[in-house]
């Protein structure tokens, strides 16, 4: 057992973990983030993509260890009080989503996208979310959803 | 995951005699193989010693006619390095079609050719720039490190410190990613440097390799026309549910064909 320290959306955390916990379980089991979700849990799908000082990461291929002193940000972490994210009121008015699964990875990796390029074109677009799978919407209202929160933010 | 000890060494000389003082230990870096690994049980060192923040693994500058980039050097680092992108800009685009975003904030290079996964982007430029693998105990050219499917030079407890690419006149990698996995079905990577015209393959065959007939066809006549009918050894090539020998030997050759315009359409 290691005892970690953290910053989660803000607040300063500290909690004993085994060395072989990985991120995502003491973000979900130790911390109750459970928004942040276990897809495939094998770093395919993104659903479990949080930042980590800064930069998204798949959460499943991390330990929790190797984020000791980091600040992270989960998707409980964007919205303020009532008033959504950006990128969260770009899904709901493009309806980026139906079984919703995805959505919290996909909107980790789109705030991060549009941090580093906040106007990408439709091939960025594609590239930047190349880490997350959406098994029902077929990408359109998601990629279309990623150009309206770039609107939003300007 | 089997259990183990983790251990974030504080320097080198840390990280050396932690994995002198433990046999059964590994080194992590950006853990984006030995994490799926751990969590396949395909591994089950005693310890995990993180050389990940190493700040004498880091950094990205030119020496002269070299790029010198840190082991630790995370890919996005080095996609979106103005050095980088100045002085070698196919090894930034190269970095920026690596897996995907996530793992690309992650990996790192000296994680990518410590590994030598054959399918990995990074081994085909090490080899075609005639880079030179800096240890903390020595120094290999790139001719020697890679020895097939998974294998290196790397000693027991030998570091990869950082990597020396030689600057080339020009040079391009284009690849065929897998459209699942984004690991290299096929990828070539062509320069024109002080050493000659080099053609490295990766992701073909079980391990990064040079095409020697392409290199001495393209010395005599620099054009994509020299690479048609060229022999290129398809009993080498790897046969999976994705594609034949046959196949990926021709894939190699499109994406050299690809490289090479790229490359001559660069002053």
């Amino acid at each position: 057992m290691t005892k970690i320290e953290l910053t989660v959306n803000g607040t300063k955390q500290s909690r004993e973990v085994e060395d072989r916990a990985l991120l995502v379980d003491v973000l979900r089991d130790q911390l109750q983030l459970t928004g942040t979700h276990i897809g495939c849990d094998t770093s395919q799908c993104g659903c479990c993509t949080v930042h980590v000082n800064g930069r998204a990461i798949k959460s499943c291929t991390m330990l929790a260890v190797q984020a000791g002193g980091a600040d992270i940000v989960t998707i409980e972490g964007l919205a303020k009080g009532e008033k959504l994210h950006p990128v969260q009121q770009a899904f709901t008015d493009c309806h980026a989503l139906q079984c919703g699964f995805c959505t919290p990875g996909m909107i980790m990796a789109i705030t991060a996208l549009l941090k580093d390029n906040p106007q990408p074109t439709d091939e960025e677009i594609y590239h930047g979310l190349e880490g997350n799978l959406c098994r029902c919407t077929g990408y359109i209202n998601i990629v279309k959803a990623v150009k309206r929160s770039a609107e939003l933010m300007k | 995951m089997f259990e183990f000890n983790y251990v974030k060494a504080k320097s080198l000389t840390e990280a050396q005699a932690l994995i002198a003082a433990h046999p059964e230990a590994k080194l992590l870096s950006g853990g984006m193989t030995l994490i799926p690994t751990l969590k396949q049980r395909l591994a089950q060192p005693s310890h995990l010693v993180d050389i990940g923040g190493l700040p004498e693994l880091r950094g990205i500058e030119v020496k002269g006619t070299q790029l010198v980039i840190g082991a630790a050097t995370q890919h996005y680092e080095v996609a979106s390095s103005p050095v980088v992108k100045k002085a070698l800009p196919a090894l930034a685009s190269l970095a920026n079609q690596i897996g995907d975003p996530q793992v690309r904030n992650r990996g790192t290079l000296g994680g990518s050719v410590a590994n030598n996964d054959p399918a990995a982007d990074y081994p085909a430029a090490v080899l075609a720039l005639d880079a030179t693998v800096v240890t903390n105990k020595r120094e290999i050219a790139a001719g020697d490190f890679f020895q097939g499917m998974f294998a290196t030079a790397l000693e027991d407890g030998e570091i990869v410190v950082r990597v020396r690419f030689n600057i080339p006149k020009r040079a391009a990698y284009e690849k065929f990613p897998h459209p699942a996995s984004g690991y290299a079905m096929a990828g070539v990577f062509v320069a024109e440097g002080a050493a000659g015209l080099r053609v490295a393959i990766t992701g073909a065959a079980s391990g990064v390799f040079r095409w020697v007939d392409a290199e001495q066809a393209l010395t005599k006549k620099l054009s994509a026309d020299a690479l048609e009918g060229l022999p290129l050894d398809e009993t080498n090539m790897n046969e999976d549910i994705h594609a034949t020998r046959e196949y990926r030997a021709n894939l190699a050759r499109v994406m050299a064909k690809r490289a090479l315009k790229k490359m001559l359409a660069q002053k």
